[in-house]
């Protein structure tokens, strides 16, 4: 019994972390159609604000404060990749529209300037996050132990895709959105200003990677390479999900992250990764299209 | 016609110029040959090993500057060349082949992980050159032309073991990074935990890149043991501790011994989380020797206050001092004479480890072997240390049980 609240409990916290990571591809790669290689770097870059903000607090605020490091991270975490996720689609990711294989390759050349100028201000050597002291520690109920700061990034993830959800289908600028990824021509013939409505959507999901970043900062050390091991995971849960669906990204999170614990804990850790893969892979010949599809009236 | 004479006259006057040139070149080396004497250092600077070869590279700077202060060996001064190996093993092996045939240096300070030895082993071999590896390693390996400053299996992992069977522990459970290394380590601690009667109650092996552990520790949950021995390498060992703490678990609820996680590590994992926890090692910054007080300072002074130094520094540090020191036992630079003086046995060094002394036989050191827990300010408070310096035994020849079960080096 405790075994199986234990790996329901890992398997939705590892849930959790992935869908984290892939909500901001959900809507570059999803509703955009740029395949991002830099995307694990913005989670890289949201973790080093993490530490930057506490290291910041531990200088000039006082101690009692201290915990509170945390939520401001998450700002500036979104904040930071937010502007530097607009600055890449306006000179670089705005020249390729359309030319996928090309935005691939730039992004992953971006990818790597972004790693080695995380390496020339940080160092080599990984750095390591405090996690605040309501978040250290668990709670245990009868056998088995709830960490805090599993359950915030829980919390985190379902206060996220709440806010995508009210700004992709309750705002303007979401109808915007939506309508410029559809049927572009009609959209501007609208009086829709797409390059505006681009440039914001591949900020806020450059700016939900950020947010990926800090709670990914909890969980280990953060270095140059830290986005690389969630990228891969991000990518198939988006696919899996069906590109350009959220609930779907949702579901596909779920079933990377229940299936990936679920096999570890009778294997081994490597003998779990290629079974989700090989999951994928044969979902994917069945259904190429992925878990959900778009309904839309585009003529592509 | 005219153009082509004027154009070879113009070939004939280039050729004798940069001839000239050439000479003047050779003429600058000679003079340079005498009075120095060129070293490789072969470590990565870029990529994922660079964490922690860095410490290893500087130890060595050190160790060069100070016995060129000193008045150099055989009255010369040495000059280090250096090489990036970029974490990459195939590039270790161009870069030490480069190093060799073309630098012509005397010998080559280097390597860290297990793969990029092996990767540049057949290059010192067929070359008759000569490297030091500076770090602890899985044993079952006895090249004619590296030396091994770092533990042996016996002087590490073997005891380690023993201490923790003195203390009453009997369920080990064994967890490791995926590849050589801790693969053989825990086939070793296998064998040994089998002859003296304990049990193994799980063995598991994480990605190098792994960040959750959550299905992990949920086994060691259910498998109960009361230490974990630990192989684990690089930043796996952040995640893990992290993710036992976020669970409540303490060295009180369950005991880990560490065998890659030195002063390095405990700075950036936080000593808060590893409070009491057990490591195995042969040195550590708070070893008291006269020797060790000298080089702490002296490490510090160089490379900034905030530095560590660690197992891995010491043993490259001291790699530096017993090249020196053979080199004047054999009165010469050359490879061949430096390995006669090396095989016969006499090379030793007042370390900061204490004595250590190379074993002619196998070219490793005879080497005191240290129990360490991790103190609440960082640093690691011996526990348990060895009488005397052990002797070196790569393939555990002298240990019944691991005769008995064969052991053989994994590939």
């Amino acid at each position: 019994m405790e075994q199986t609240i234990n790996i329901l409990f890992n398997g939705l916290s590892l849930s959790s972390i992935i869908l984290l990571t892939s909500l901001g591809l959900a809507i570059t790669f999803g509703v955009m159609r740029v395949i991002n290689m830099a995307h694990g770097e913005f989670v890289m870059i949201g973790a080093y604000m993490t530490f930057v903000v506490q290291q910041l607090f531990a200088k000039f605020l006082p101690e009692s404060i201290g915990g509170l490091y945390y939520f401001v991270a998450i700002i500036a975490a979104f904040g930071v990749a937010f502007g530097l996720g607009s600055l890449l689609e306006k000179f670089v990711i705005s020249r390729l529209y359309g030319r996928e294989i090309d935005s691939l390759l730039a992004t992953w050349g971006i990818s790597l300037i972004l790693q080695q100028g995380a390496r020339s201000i940080f160092g080599s050597q990984g750095v390591n996050v405090t996690a605040p002291s309501f978040l250290s520690g668990g709670i245990t109920l009868g056998e088995c132990t709830f960490s805090y700061n599993r359950i915030f990034i829980i919390l985190l993830v379902a206060l996220c895709m709440g806010a995508v959800w009210l700004v992709m289908y309750k705002s303007n600028f979401g109808r915007q959105m939506r309508a410029v990824m559809q049927n572009r021509p009609m959209a501007q013939c609208m009086g829709i200003n797409s390059r505006k409505v681009d440039n914001l959507t591949f900020a806020m999901g450059s700016g939900f990677a950020g947010i990926a970043g800090c709670s990914v900062a909890l969980l280990g050390s953060i270095d140059s390479t830290v986005g690389q091991s969630y990228i891969v995971n991000s990518f198939m849960a988006v696919v899996l999900g069906g590109v350009g669906n959220l609930i779907g990204t949702v579901i596909g999170s779920g079933i990377i992250g229940i299936s990936s614990i679920f096999t570890e804990n009778y294997t081994s850790s490597t003998i779990a990764k290629a079974v989700v893969l090989l999951i994928v892979i044969v979902f994917l010949q069945k259904r190429p299209q992925g878990l959900f599809v778009i309904k839309s009236r585009n003529l592509d | 016609m005219n153009i082509a004479r004027k154009f070879l006259s113009t070939i004939a006057a280039s050729t004798v110029v940069l001839g000239a040139f050439g000479l003047m070149g050779c003429n600058e080396d000679k003079a340079a040959e005498s009075t120095s004497v060129k070293v490789g250092l072969l470590h990565s600077l870029t990529g994922p090993m660079a964490i922690s070869e860095k410490s290893v590279r500087d130890a060595e700077v050190l160790a060069i500057e100070q016995i060129n202060k000193a008045g150099g060996v055989l009255g010369k001064q040495i000059v280090f060349v250096e090489e990036d190996g970029a974490s990459e093993p195939s590039t270790f092996a161009t870069k030490a082949e480069k190093l060799i045939d073309i630098e012509k240096v005397a010998t080559v300070f280097g390597c860290w992980t297990s793969s990029s030895r092996k990767a540049v082993k057949p290059i010192f071999e067929e070359y008759k050159s000569l490297l030091w590896y500076p770090v602890q390693y899985e044993g079952m390996e006895m090249s004619p032309n590296i030396v091994y400053t770092g533990a042996a299996p016996n002087q590490q992992i073997v005891p380690a073991i023993e201490y923790l069977i003195s203390k009453g522990y009997k369920k080990l459970f064994l967890l490791g990074s995926d590849y050589v290394f801790p693969r053989t380590a825990n086939m070793i601690i296998n064998a040994q935990a089998k002859a003296a009667g304990i049990s193994v109650v799980g063995e598991e092996y994480a990605d190098m890149d792994q960040t959750d552990f959550a299905a992990i520790i949920a086994k060691i949950e259910a498998a109960k043991p009361d230490v974990i021995v630990n192989t684990l390498n690089g930043t796996g060992n952040v995640s893990f501790f992290k993710q036992m703490s976020e669970k409540n678990y303490s060295s009180k609820e369950y005991m880990t011994m560490s065998f890659s996680i030195a002063e390095e590590e405990v700075a950036t994992i936080g000593p808060a989380i590893l409070k009491g926890h057990l490591v195995s090692w042969n040195y550590y910054q708070t070893t008291s020797t006269p020797e060790n007080t000298a080089f702490v300072a002296a490490y510090k002074e160089k490379f900034g206050a905030n530095r560590v130094t660690s197992d891995p520094a010491e043993a490259a540090y001291d790699a530096v001092y017993l090249w020196a020191e053979a080199v004047k036992a054999a009165k010469s630079f050359e490879v061949d004479a430096v390995l006669a003086a090396i095989k016969s046995g006499s090379i030793s060094y007042k370390a900061p480890e204490g004595v250590v002394a190379i074993d002619g036989k196998s070219q490793h050191l005879a080497k005191p072997v240290r129990v360490g827990e991790v103190s609440e300010d960082g640093l690691i408070k011996e526990v348990y240390a060895t009488a005397a310096p052990v002797a070196p035994d790569p393939y555990l020849t002298t240990y019944d049980w691991a005769v008995k079960a064969g052991l053989q080096p994994l590939n």
